[in-house]
């Protein structure tokens, strides 16, 4: 086991080395660069000040140089500095972190509390009217676009209650927080449960049809029991796996709930970032990004020894 | 209100959009400034800030003010004579404390120098007389910065010594100013502090004012159809709609074929039915003009009955007649079409007329295929030279000739982009530059804008109507009519609640 965790841990290593360059890269392939885009709101360029800014913001140097600052700088710590705000990069984007953190939890507790229940529910009632209404609900989810079905809340708000559910001031209460955040979050979280829904439904069924579920029944287990200890566990690897790739997707979702609802974090920060070329806050948040990623799978990794006894990663 | 866009900074002296303008404009003051309640911005709408009165020398080559007394900057310090010369010293590119950009570097290319006379005057030292220069030191564009605070915190933390003191941009969040109790105009401004919450998707931003959650909507930034849907969610809403003196207008490269042939440049011109533009975008309304904005709006601007025998502006049929025996004559036919790309940046107002153009130029057998282009790197690859034709949208700093003559059309300027270049309307410019009989200017004006319209320099579509909406409570408001940089000082805006 010690040896798997090792071997993991490096190849997490590698993967974040292999983003690093590839961020990078790209970063440095898409037109125009940040003296460009500093130029813009100034409708002109003039070519002078355009070497000078790339000058002071070391855009002259060899690009091998430019990697090796920006890694060299990660490794102690120093982030840099935001071209556009000209604050200091983690300034920038701890403030917001938070923010997006507890969206996507409140997303993704939504997508798990709403779509594997109801998974479940339309797995056992299999062809019922009930099955009907959730599999039609579960495919609006999947077809819905999330900034549409986010403006729709948005418009329905305001016609019918005369309010609107979006971020203009840090809320002063946790139930303020939780009351503007529920709504968006069930706007990200609606296609990532739909998908839940459909995937648990799929599994379920085919482990109800096992023998042992059958050979639980006939010894009278209760049906709760058979339906959510003997077949869901049985059931839940996919489902498993779905919420750490979810988890990762929720980053997109986030981007454009994070845009409708005007809400202040990293996701529509990063979109921003990226338009401005401010090379400093994409490099580092989407490295952090990355590292959350592989740090997920890494942990579905970890979880699919506890919920699956045949698994063992020491061979 | 609700802020349109991540504000690039708040030097407004580093910018030249009106993002930047309305959120830095009531930090700051100028030597003088357009009346604030005059929704025509002209030389006869000035009013005394900084400066308590002017006057010109008997060869009008200087420009002398005399300075207000008293009056501190927002850290405390005095502003003196010393903050006037400093700040003109930058923008001639003339001070050790450079800006990073400079766009309006080329306004004051016929000022010699700015001197401190004694801390309270300065004087302008002009290299030949212009009357406009006094126009431009009315511009929201042209606030006095502070000689003790470098340009890169003015970007970050500006000092000024208007009625709102700066207290933090957040990027992507908001923009927030607080009242200025010491400020030199005794019992303003009224409102404790503005606030500009920064949201970019239009949809909910509207939403947003009519559910109540801002006073106002971001000025002239509500389109007509849009400003319908206001009326009809929220009917005490007050919504004006105003003439923002931004011209819709053509770009053509032509160093590069096919548009370095004057036939397909002339073509061009007189292909376009501009009346279609406002009808599809504008329901019928906004203008159509030539350079400048015409009347009766725009100050110096060329009126419909000048505008019907310039060349494009007539009557649509005949004009693309003769535009399909020019295309012939550049070698194009029914049989031949010129395939090129219409450049755009990916903005709406960007877009929807140049899909409109598209349509139109499959008149003269050019087949038009639209090219997106990024907003950020729009200017780049302008620069560049990277595109054939564009459809581009240019504001005016201020309704004046020189500002529009020798930015848009004059030869080396920056903001030039198609580097048109005649040496004898350059004259002209000159001439009506120095003319100080306004009638005689404008007479000039004209003679130039029509040349430049027979040039095809830069063809000009329109110029857009645009709307502001605000809550029934908010009093005071002024939205100008020739200009979108000016008039946002909001010293004495107040709400009714």
């Amino acid at each position: 086991m010690a040896a798997y965790l090792i071997r993991r841990f490096l190849l997490m290593l590698l993967t974040l080395f292999g983003i690093s360059i590839v961020i990078f890269a790209l970063l440095r392939i898409v037109p125009g660069n940040i003296a460009d885009i500093l130029f813009s709101s100034a409708g002109m360029i003039n070519p002078a000040d355009k070497a000078q800014i790339e000058k002071d913001l070391g855009l002259d140097q060899p690009i091998v140089v430019q990697y090796a600052q920006w890694i060299g700088g990660l490794v102690r710590g120093d982030l840099g500095y935001s071209y556009i705000s000209e604050k200091p990069t983690l300034d920038e984007i701890a403030p917001r972190l938070p923010i997006s953190a507890k969206l996507a939890g409140m997303a993704l507790a939504f997508a798990v509390l709403f779509g594997i229940p109801l998974g479940v529910i339309s797995a056992v009632r299999q062809n019922t009217p009930l099955d009907y209404v959730l599999r039609v609900v579960s495919l609006s989810g999947l077809s819905l676009p999330s900034f549409w079905l986010g403006l729709l809340i948005l418009m329905v708000c305001v016609r019918y209650f005369g309010w609107i559910p979006i971020y203009t001031e840090p809320p002063k209460t946790w139930w303020n927080e939780l009351l503007l955040f529920a709504i968006p979050a069930a706007a990200v979280g609606f296609r990532s449960s739909a998908l839940m829904m459909r995937l648990t439904r799929s599994s379920m069924l085919e482990v109800l049809r096992q023998d042992y579920i059958r050979t639980a029944r006939a010894k009278g287990a209760s049906y709760a029991k058979v339906n959510f200890v003997h077949a869901l566990r049985n059931a839940v690897l996919p489902i498993v796996t779905i919420v750490g790739i979810e988890a990762a997707f929720l980053v997109g979702g986030l981007i454009v709930t994070e845009t409708v609802f005007n809400i202040p974090g990293v996701a529509r920060f990063l979109v921003e970032a990226i338009r401005s070329r401010d090379y400093p806050i994409v490099q580092n948040l989407v490295m952090f990004i990355a590292v959350c990623v592989v740090s997920i799978n890494f942990l579905i990794d970890m979880a699919y020894l506890a919920l699956d006894p045949r698994i063992a990663y020491e061979k | 209100m609700y802020h349109r866009e991540n504000s690039p900074s708040m030097s407004i002296h580093e910018e030249a959009t009106y993002s930047v303008n309305i959120s830095s404009m009531p930090i700051f003051n100028n030597l003088v400034v357009y009346d604030q309640h005059k929704a025509q911005n002209s030389i006869d709408a000035l009013t005394p800030e900084l400066a308590t009165e002017w006057s010109w020398s008997a060869d009008k080559k200087a420009l002398t003010f005399k300075l207000r007394e008293g009056v501190k900057w927002h850290d405390g310090k005095p502003f003196t004579s010393a903050d006037v010369k400093c700040t003109f010293d930058m923008l001639m590119g003339k001070s050790q404390n450079r800006f990073r950009k400079d766009p309006r570097k080329d306004w004051y290319f016929n000022v010699e120098d700015v001197t401190a006379d004694n801390p309270m005057q300065a004087t302008f030292h002009l290299k030949r007389p212009q009357p406009a220069v006094l126009a431009m030191l009315a511009s929201g564009y042209t606030p006095i910065y502070p000689c003790h605070v470098t340009a890169a915190q003015m970007r970050t933390n500006p000092i000024g010594t208007g009625p709102f003191k700066f207290v933090e941009l957040k990027q992507n969040e908001s923009i927030k100013l607080t009242r200025d109790s010491d400020y030199w105009k005794k019992g303003l401004p009224y409102l404790d502090g503005i606030e500009y919450t920064i949201i970019p998707n239009r949809s909910t931003a509207i939403l947003g004012f009519v559910a109540g959650k801002f006073d106002m909507t971001f000025p002239t930034e509500v389109s007509i159809p849009l400003m319908k849907d206001v009326k009809s969610q929220k009917p005490d809403a007050v919504c004006v709609l105003a003439q923002t003196n931004v011209a819709t207008n053509l770009i053509m490269n032509r160093d590069a074929p096919p548009f370095n042939d004057e036939n397909v440049r002339r073509a061009l011109a007189l292909a376009l039915d501009r009346q279609a533009f406002l009808d599809t975008l504008f329901e019928g309304k906004s203008v159509i003009g030539g350079a400048l904005l015409p009347p009766p709006n725009g100050v110096w601007g060329l009126p419909p009955a000048e505008l019907k025998n310039v060349i494009g502006y007539g009557d649509v049929k005949k004009n693309r007649e003769e535009a399909r025996k020019l295309m012939e004559k550049a070698g194009y036919g029914p049989n031949k079409h010129l395939a090129l790309k219409v450049s755009t940046r990916n903005l709406a107002v960007y877009r929807d007329p140049a899909v409109i153009l598209i349509d139109q130029l499959k008149d003269i057998y050019i087949d038009g295929e639209l090219d997106v282009v990024e907003s950020g790197i729009w200017f780049a690859k302008i620069a560049r030279k990277e595109y054939s034709v564009g459809l581009n949208l240019t504001g005016a700093g201020i309704d004046d000739p020189d500002q529009t003559f020798y930015e848009n059309f004059g030869c080396g300027s920056e903001r030039n982009y198609t580097n048109y270049c005649n040496k004898d309307l350059q004259q002209q410019f000159d001439a009506q530059s120095q003319e100080t009989d306004p009638a005689k200017r404008k007479q000039l004006a004209w003679e130039i804008d029509k040349k430049l319209q027979e040039d095809v320099a830069r063809p000009i579509l329109y110029f857009s109507d645009q709307g502001t909406c605000w809550a029934p409570y908010v009093k005071n408001v002024t939205i100008m009519t020739n200009s979108s940089y000016n008039g946002f000082r909001y010293e004495d805006v107040w709400m009714d609640k």
